[in-house]
């Protein structure tokens, strides 16, 4: 199998006193699926902050697409470069257009001419389906328009993986639907995604992996199939009794 | 159907002055303590009031307002003691800062050339008061005075008192211990000493400092005093339209990778200042009528140049006119940053629905 794009190696991080991430130890190959899952306060979140260094991990190794993070500023510019993020509040920046938000990090981070910025961020707001948003600002759009012109703007800058942070919690039901497709169609152009959500239904869909973490833990690490219908262990099969039987 | 233009005014004050008893009994009020004051005031300031050229004498015998004051007295109250036969020249030094200011008041040309105008136009006004160049007579600051030197404090203290402040409050947010200390020691310093001691330290304390032969200018010396005593308080209001962004915002310009300092200049401070511009024009507007203390270190503001027009014996009993004066004066500044400020709030939160 080739080096894995992303590779966490026992990795260790607390908050102050509080140990949140417990010898993590994680590969993700290139064009994979993973989705993680488990109870709230389990350490989702820090985990994949971690990867794109919103969060500090104290101890442990993690790799990104070859690059070591590290306190090196460039190695983490280079691997923020290469890993785009969807937050569940999407952070959309309010005072800029839809266009505004897709073009700024290409044009000022990338250094494209506007131009071609512009014509990348048409087609990806196509891809997302609301090109026809793309003059106005993000409080005029719904929930779910704004974490579509999230997803589109995290894929301005082209990067090999995507990281997602519950992108469907913030949102009222029926628009959960039109988010998870636009993510379904990233997966199956072959996206490598790390995503944090309790859709079932789209995680048996799309998922090659599950990962079920709990107390800082991971606690299983599972193809969908067998994740599902045979979980090993007794802390995933009491989550899943729950998250399935309501 | 016809709209009924008729009962406009009746449905307007029934709607705004009489739309409760307690409302009712405050309108009656008012209304009779205008029927009091109305009278005397317009037969003083009106009916009786002294107007065109004229001396004390002429005002005395009319018994009502002194307007005559002005006519005679406009240029010193509003030039100081700059050579009367030069008075064109902060004139239109004043006609300069106004257009200036008008053009910076248009969002559409909030460019960088923007700065290079003003580098420019401040730099015009200064030879203009100045002279000694261009074959104008060269006249120092100590006699400049009135509503240019006025205007040139408040306008320069702001302006760079404004960039200062938004360095201080990220100063003051910074991870950087150091910076962080010096932003708050600055801040807090500055805040607990009265601006009348800041402007005595600037002009009194700050020479002492220097090497024996270096004097540094006394105006300029109070507009210094202005600006690092303004930019304290303006940090304070920067700092909390900083706090109230939310983390998520500066996450997502970090994960785009965005520098700290493109971050905050695209992404925070445009949404933290728009958040506080009703403190900060206060602070401004605060400013512009502070600048009326520089007459406490010699120089001859506004203010100070009509008590000194107030200074000729003759004229003296009519101080009230000239104090009027110079109040609306101010008053029309004020009012309008303040307008100013309601518009562009206004227009730059165009995108909050
Ligand atoms: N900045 C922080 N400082 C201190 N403790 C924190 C911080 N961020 C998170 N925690 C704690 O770390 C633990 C793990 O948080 P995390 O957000 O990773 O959980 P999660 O699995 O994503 O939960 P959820 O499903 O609720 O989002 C929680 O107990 C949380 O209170
Ligand atoms: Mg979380």
């Amino acid at each position: 199998m080739a080096a894995p794009i992303v590779e966490l190696c026992d990795v260790n991080k607390w908050f102050g006193a509080f140990h949140v991430l417990k010898d993590i130890t994680l590969e993700v190959a290139k064009g994979e699926k993973v989705v993680v899952c488990g109870p709230s306060g389990s350490g989702k979140s820090t985990m994949i902050r971690c990867i794109n260094r919103l969060e500090e991990h104290q101890s442990g190794r993690i790799v990104v697409d070859g690059v070591e993070l590290a306190d090196d500023i460039k190695a983490i510019d280079a691997v923020r470069r290469r890993v785009g993020m969807v937050f569940q509040s999407f952070n959309l920046f309010p005072h800029l257009t839809v266009l505004e938000n897709l073009t700024l990090a290409p044009v000022r981070v990338a250094g494209m001419a506007p131009r071609d910025a512009e014509a990348t961020a048409m087609a990806l707001l196509e891809r997302v389906r609301i090109p026809e948003q793309a003059g106005k600002f993000p409080g005029q759009l719904s929930g779910g328009q704004q974490q579509r012109v999230a997803i589109a703007r995290a894929l301005c800058l082209k990067p090999a993986v995507m990281l997602f942070d519950e992108p469907t919690s913030a949102l009222d039901p029926e628009m959960v639907g039109e988010v998870l497709d636009v993510m379904s169609g990233l997966a199956a152009e072959g996206m490598t995604m790390i995503c944090v959500t309790h859709e079932m239904g789209f995680a048996r869909a799309v998922a090659d992996t599950m990962v079920f973490m709990d107390e800082g833990r991971i606690v299983e690490i599972a193809p969908p199939a067998r994740f599902f219908d045979h979980p090993a262990n007794e802390r995933t099969k009491r989550f899943l009794g729950k998250i399935i039987g309501h | 159907m016809k709209p009924s233009f008729r009962h406009r005014p009746l449905d307007w004050g029934r709607a705004n002055l009489f739309s409760s008893p307690a409302n009712s009994l405050l309108t009656v009020l008012a209304l009779a303590l205008l029927w009091q004051l109305a009278p005397p005031l317009v037969g003083w300031g009106v009916l009786r009031a002294s107007w065109g050229a004229g001396d004390p004498e002429t005002c005395r015998q009319a018994g009502g307002a002194c307007w005559t004051l002005l006519t005679e007295k406009h240029r010193l109250m509003l030039f100081g003691v700059y050579p009367y036969e030069q008075h064109w020249r902060p004139l239109l030094a004043m006609a300069l800062f106004v257009a200036l200011l008008a053009t910076s008041a248009n969002r559409r040309f909030w460019r960088p050339w923007l700065a290079a105008l003003w580098l420019l136009t401040v730099l015009g006004i200064g030879i203009l008061m100045w002279g000694g160049v261009l074959g104008l007579v060269p006249v120092e600051t100590a006699q400049w005075g009135g509503l240019p030197l006025t205007l040139v404090i408040a306008v320069l203290a702001i302006a760079m008192a404004f960039p200062f402040s938004i360095l201080l409050a990220l100063g003051r947010r910074s991870d950087l211990p150091a910076i962080k200390a010096l932003s708050v020691g600055y801040i807090e310093l500055v805040r607990g000493v009265p601006l009348v001691s800041v402007l005595f330290m600037a002009s009194v304390m700050f020479p002492l400092f220097l090497p024996e032969g270096v004097t540094i200018d006394k105006a300029l010396r109070a507009l210094v005093g202005m600006t690092l005593f303004t930019a304290a308080y303006l940090a304070e209001a920067v700092r909390g339209g900083l706090q109230a962004i939310p983390r998520g915002q500066f996450e997502a310009a970090d994960v785009l990778g965005l520098s700290y300092w493109q971050a905050m200049r695209l992404i925070i401070l445009p949404q933290a200042l728009r958040l506080v511009i009703p403190p900060i024009v206060n602070q401004f507007i605060t400013c512009f009528k502070d600048t009326s203390l520089v007459t406490i270190v010699g120089l001859y503001d506004l203010l100070a140049a009509t008590k000194a027009a107030l200074n000729d014996p003759g004229w003296r009993p009519f101080f009230v006119e000239g104090y009027l004066a110079a109040a609306l004066v101010y008053f029309c500044f004020c009012f309008f940053m303040s307008r100013y400020s309601q518009w562009l709030e206004r227009e730059l939160n165009r995108d909050r629905r």
